[in-house]
C-alpha cells in the first residue's frame, strides 16, 4: 500500500503537514510518499492510498480521525464508514475529469521532490529527442505550429519571441522565466513551481535550446518560499543528471540555471522591470523598443516567458504542434489554466481547452455560487483586467474574445463575485492595489491613479458627486494614453467595465446614498427584522458599542445612531433576522 | 552632531555575520537585492549602518542601496515582532472578506498594518496574495499559513501564540 499525501501550499495552509507527519512516524504497513497541488484546493487536505493497483481519494482528512483512519487503512477496510465518508464523492470526481490537463499533467500525481518520479512520467524525453534530433530552428517551428502563445498575460505567440531572439546575434543570450505571478488571485504558477518543477526546467531547457542561451534565470515571487525550496532542489537534481550544465545528455549544449527570488513589487512582473530587477536595481519599467530580444538583461538578447507557457512546452514537442493546435478556437490553441477562487463552490486549478464558456469554468465545473448566492460577475486579468457580468457569461475563452468584453484573458485569475460583492468597492480596491503598486516614474500612472482613488474612496464613502463617473472615465482614457507600461496603461480596466456593466451600482452610490449590495459600511443601516428575531440576545453581546437592545425572547432593536456598521451582529444572527 | 542624539546612525551591528553574503556577492554584478534579503534574515531587518556598510563594500553610493531597498515591499527598516503575520488582502481574500480578518486583527493587538506590538510579540503586514486563494481569506505567521479564517478563529490563533510565548 501506498499512501500520497498533497503537500502544495494550500494543502498545507489546510493541515496536510501534520497528516504527513502522522502517518511518517505511525504507519509501519504502507509506503508514505507525498505529492503537490492537484488543483482540488477546497477538498485540501487531500491524501490518496493506492492498494492494488487501485486509487482511492479522500478529502477534507483532519488530524483528529486519523487514528481511526490509519487503522481502516492497515485492515484494509475500504468500506468502513468513516473511509467512505471521507472518499471523493462523485460530483467532485468530476471537476477533475471535465479538465484537459497538459500543463499541469503531473501535478497532484507525481512526487515534486523526485526526478525519478518525473523521469518515469516520460520528464526530460522530449528534451533528450530536442537536443539528439532537433535544429533550433526546427524547435521554434514545432512551438509555430503549435500556436502557443504567452500565457502571462498579453498572449504573443512564443515562437516570435523565440525567433527574434535567436535572430539576435550575440555570444551571451539569457532566457528568462518570470514566476513573479503579481495578480493577487492567481496561483497556477506557484502550483506547477511546486508540483512539478522538473516540467518547469525541461520547457526552460529547450526554450534556451532554441534561443541558444547557455544561463537561464527564473524569478520568483517572494512571497513563494515553497515553491524556491522545491525548485531548488530540482535544479540540483537536474544537474546530478546531467540535464542541467556543460554538456548537456552528451549534445554539446550547455546551460546553467539560478533563481532569483524576487522582493516584493507587482510591477517587476513587467518584463523590462524585471530585468531591472534582476540587476539589482529598483524595478521600473524600460522604454520599449530595445525589446527585450535586441537588448535585454546586461544590454544582451534575452527571452522572457510565463511558467505556464514554459509548463507546455515539452509536452508539445512530445506530442507535436498539430495534437496543441487542434485543441482551442481559431485565434487561441491548446489549454488554459484558471485559478477559479471567489465565492465559488469547487475552488481551486481549472485547466481547459481554450473554446468553451466561462459557464462552463465557473458552473459546470465550479459548481456555482457558494451558499445558493446569485453570481453577479468573474473577475479575470486582476489589476489589468475587469469584471465580465452575467449576461456575458457564455463569452467564449479566446483572447480575441475575453479582450472584446473589456477584462482580459490574463495570467487566469477569475475571482467569482455574488449578489453582495459591490462592484464599486471592488473598482476602489483594484485602483487602490495599483495605486500603490505603481512604480512612480510616469506621471499618469503616479498621480492619475491616485486621483482616480480619491473619487472611488468618496463614492463608497457616501460623498460621490455628480460628474464624478465622467471624471471617472475622463481620467481612464488619459491613463491608458499616457503610461509608460502596462501596469498604467491596463490600470483604468477595472473602473471601465465595472461603469460599463454596472453603472446603476454607481449612481446609487452618488445619487441615492446606498449601496444595492450591502456592502459600503457609510451607505447601509442594520436592522433587525422582528418576524425572524428570536430574542436570543447574542446579538446584543456582540455589539462592541452596545447599540442592540431587546428583552430575552423578544424581537431586539438597533439604535442607528450609536450603530458603528462593523457588521458582528449580522454575523451573529443564527436566524438571518438582520439585514441592511 | 545634536541632531543625532536619537538617531540610530551611531549603532553597530555585528557586521561579522554578514562577511560570508559580502564575500560572495559583493563584486558580483546585481547582486544587491540578493545582498539586502541575506542581511535582512540575518538582521531582522534592515539596520541604517547596516546599509551604510553594504554600500562600503559593494562600492554601491548609499543612497542607491537605500532607494533599492525602499522600492521593494519585502525589506523592512524597523525590527518586527517575534510573530510576523503577513495577512493576505488580495482579491480572492477581499472577497471573501479579508478587511474583517484586519480589523480583528487590529482590535486585538491595538496595531496597523506595519506596527509591532509594545511587547514585541506580534508584527502585521499586509500582503497581496500568498497563492492559497482557494482558502481565502489567509494569513501566514512566520512559516505558517492559516486559511479560510473567520474573526474568532484568528482570535484563538493569536491567543494561542500568545500563551505558547508566554510558557
Ligand atoms: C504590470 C505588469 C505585471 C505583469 N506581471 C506578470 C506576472 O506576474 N507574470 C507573468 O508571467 N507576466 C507578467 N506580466 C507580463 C510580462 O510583462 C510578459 O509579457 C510575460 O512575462 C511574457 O511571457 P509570456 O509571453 O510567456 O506570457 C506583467 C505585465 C505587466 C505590464
Ligand atoms: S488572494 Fe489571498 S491568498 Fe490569493
Amino acid at each position: 500500500m501506498k499512501i500520497v499525501v498533497g503537500q502544495g501550499s494550500c494543502g498545507i495552509a489546510a493541515g496536510a503537514g501534520k497528516i504527513y507527519d502522522y502517518f511518517k512516524e505511525n504507519t509501519s504497513f504502507a509506503e508514505i510518499s507525498i505529492t503537490g497541488c492537484i488543483g482540488m484546493c477546497y477538498l485540501e487536505p487531500i491524501v490518496d492510498v493506492i492498494h492494488d493497483g487501485i486509487k482511492r481519494t479522500y478529502c477534507k482528512v483532519s488530524a483528529d480521525i486519523l487514528p481511526e483512519f490509519s487503522k481502516a487503512l492497515e485492515e484494509k477496510d475500504f468500506e468502513n464508514e468513516l473511509l467512505k465518508k471521507y472518499e471523493l464523492k462523485d460530483e467532485d470526481k468530476a471537476f477533475l475529469e471535465k479538465q484537459t490537463r497538459i500543463a499541469l499533467r503531473n501535478c497532484g500525481i507525481i512526487n515534486p521532490e523526485s526526478i525519478d518520479d518525473y523521469i518515469q512520467a516520460g520528464g526530460y524525453k522530449a528534451l533528450t529527442k530536442v537536443l539528439e534530433e532537433m535544429t533550433p530552428e526546427q524547435v521554434i517551428e514545432v512551438i509555430k505550429t503549435s500556436g502557443l502563445a504567452g500565457r502571462g498575460g498579453a498572449g504573443f505567440p512564443t515562437w516570435f519571441k523565440w525567433n527574434a531572439a535567436r535572430q539576435s546575434q550575440s555570444e551571451q543570450k539569457y532566457l528568462i522565466c518570470n514566476a513573479d505571478e503579481g495578480d493577487p488571485g492567481a496561483f497556477m504558477d506557484r502550483a506547477v513551481i511546486e508540483s512539478d518543477p522538473h516540467n518547469l526546467i525541461e520547457g526552460m531547457l529547450i526554450g534556451a535550446y532554441a534561443i541558444g542561451a547557455s544561463e537561464a534565470v527564473v524569478y520568483v515571487r517572494a512571497e513563494y518560499p515553497l515553491a524556491i525550496v522545491r525548485l531548488t532542489n530540482a535544479i540540483k537534481q537536474a544537474e546530478e543528471r546531467g540535464f542541467l550544465g556543460n554538456n548537456i545528455a552528451g549534445s554539446g549544449f550547455s546551460c546553467k540555471m539560478r533563481i532569483k527570488a524576487g522582493a516584493g513589487a507587482f510591477v517587476c512582473g513587467e518584463e523590462t522591470a524585471l530585468i531591472e530587477s534582476l540587476e539589482g536595481q529598483r524595478g521600473m519599467p524600460r522604454l520599449k523598443p530595445p525589446f527585450p530580444a535586441q537588448k535585454g538583461y546586461w544590454q544582451q538578447p534575452s527571452n522572457i516567458n510565463n511558467v505556464e507557457t514554459f509548463a507546455n512546452v515539452a509536452w508539445i514537442l512530445s506530442n507535436g504542434g498539430e495534437a496543441f493546435a487542434a485543441m482551442g478556437t481559431e485565434d487561441s490553441k491548446g489549454t488554459k489554466v484558471f485559478a477559479l477562487t471567489g465565492k465559488i463552490k469547487r475552488g481551486g486549478l481549472v485547466e481547459i481547452p481554450m473554446g468553451k464558456t466561462l459557464r462552463d469554468v465557473i458552473f459546470d465545473i465550479g459548481g456555482g455560487i457558494r451558499n445558493n448566492k446569485e453570481f453577479k460577475a468573474v473577475q479575470m486579468g486582476g489589476p489589468s483586467g475587469g469584471c465580465i457580468p452575467t449576461e456575458l457569461l457564455d463569452t467564449v475563452i479566446d483572447y480575441k474574445k475575453l479582450s472584446a468584453t473589456g477584462a482580459i484573458m490574463g495570467s487566469g485569475g477569475m475571482v467569482v463575485m455574488d449578489e453582495t460583492t459591490c462592484m464599486v468597492d471592488m473598482a476602489r480596491f483594484f485602483l487602490d492595489f495599483t495605486a500603490k503598486e505603481s512604480c512612480g516614474k510616469c506621471i499618469h500612472c503616479r498621480i492619475g491613479t491616485k486621483r482616480m482613488l480619491e473619487i472611488l474612496n468618496r463614492i463608497v464613502n457616501g460623498e460621490g458627486r455628480d460628474g464624478d463617473i465622467e471624471l471617472l472615465e475622463e481620467l481612464c482614457m488619459t491613463i491608458k494614453d499616457g503610461a509608460l507600461c502596462g501596469l498604467g496603461q491596463t490600470a483604468p480596466n477595472p473602473v471601465l467595465t465595472t461603469i460599463k456593466y454596472f453603472r446603476n451600482e454607481y449612481e446609487a452610490h452618488i445619487y441615492d446614498k446606498k449601496c444595492p449590495a450591502g456592502h459600503c459600511a457609510s451607505l447601509i443601516t442594520y436592522q433587525i427584522d422582528a418576524d425572524k428575531c428570536r430574542g436570543c440576545t447574542l446579538c446584543a453581546r456582540q455589539c462592541p458599542v452596545g447599540a442592540i437592545s431587546g428583552k430575552v425572547k423578544e424581537p431586539h432593536v438597533i439604535d442607528t445612531e450609536k450603530c458603528i456598521k462593523c457588521g458582528k451582529c449580522r454575523e451573529s444572527c443564527k436566524f438571518g433576522a438582520i439585514h441592511v | 552632531m545634536e541632531h543625532c542624539e536619537n538617531c540610530k546612525c551611531k549603532e553597530k551591528h555585528d557586521y561579522a555575520l554578514l562577511a560570508p553574503v559580502l564575500e560572495e556577492y559583493a563584486k558580483v554584478p546585481g547582486s544587491l537585492i540578493t545582498i539586502l534579503q541575506h542581511a535582512q534574515e540575518i538582521y531582522g531587518y534592515l539596520p541604517t549602518d547596516v546599509l551604510w556598510h553594504i554600500a562600503e563594500e559593494t562600492g554601491i553610493k548609499p543612497a542607491k542601496v537605500l532607494g533599492v531597498a525602499t522600492f521593494y515591499t519585502q525589506f523592512r527598516f524597523k525590527p518586527v515582532g517575534k510573530y510576523l503575520i503577513l495577512l493576505c488582502c488580495g482579491t480572492a481574500c477581499h472577497v471573501n472578506g479579508a478587511k474583517k480578518i484586519e480589523e480583528t486583527i487590529c482590535e486585538e493587538l491595538g496595531i496597523k498594518d506595519g506596527d509591532t506590538t509594545d511587547d514585541g510579540l506580534f508584527s502585521l503586514k499586509v500582503v497581496a496574495c500568498l497563492g492559497c486563494c482557494s482558502l481565502s481569506p489567509v494569513m501566514m505567521i512566520n512559516d505558517e499559513t492559516y486559511g479560510s479564517l473567520t474573526p474568532d478563529k484568528v482570535k484563538k490563533i493569536l491567543k494561542e501564540l500568545r500563551e505558547k510565548s508566554e510558557a
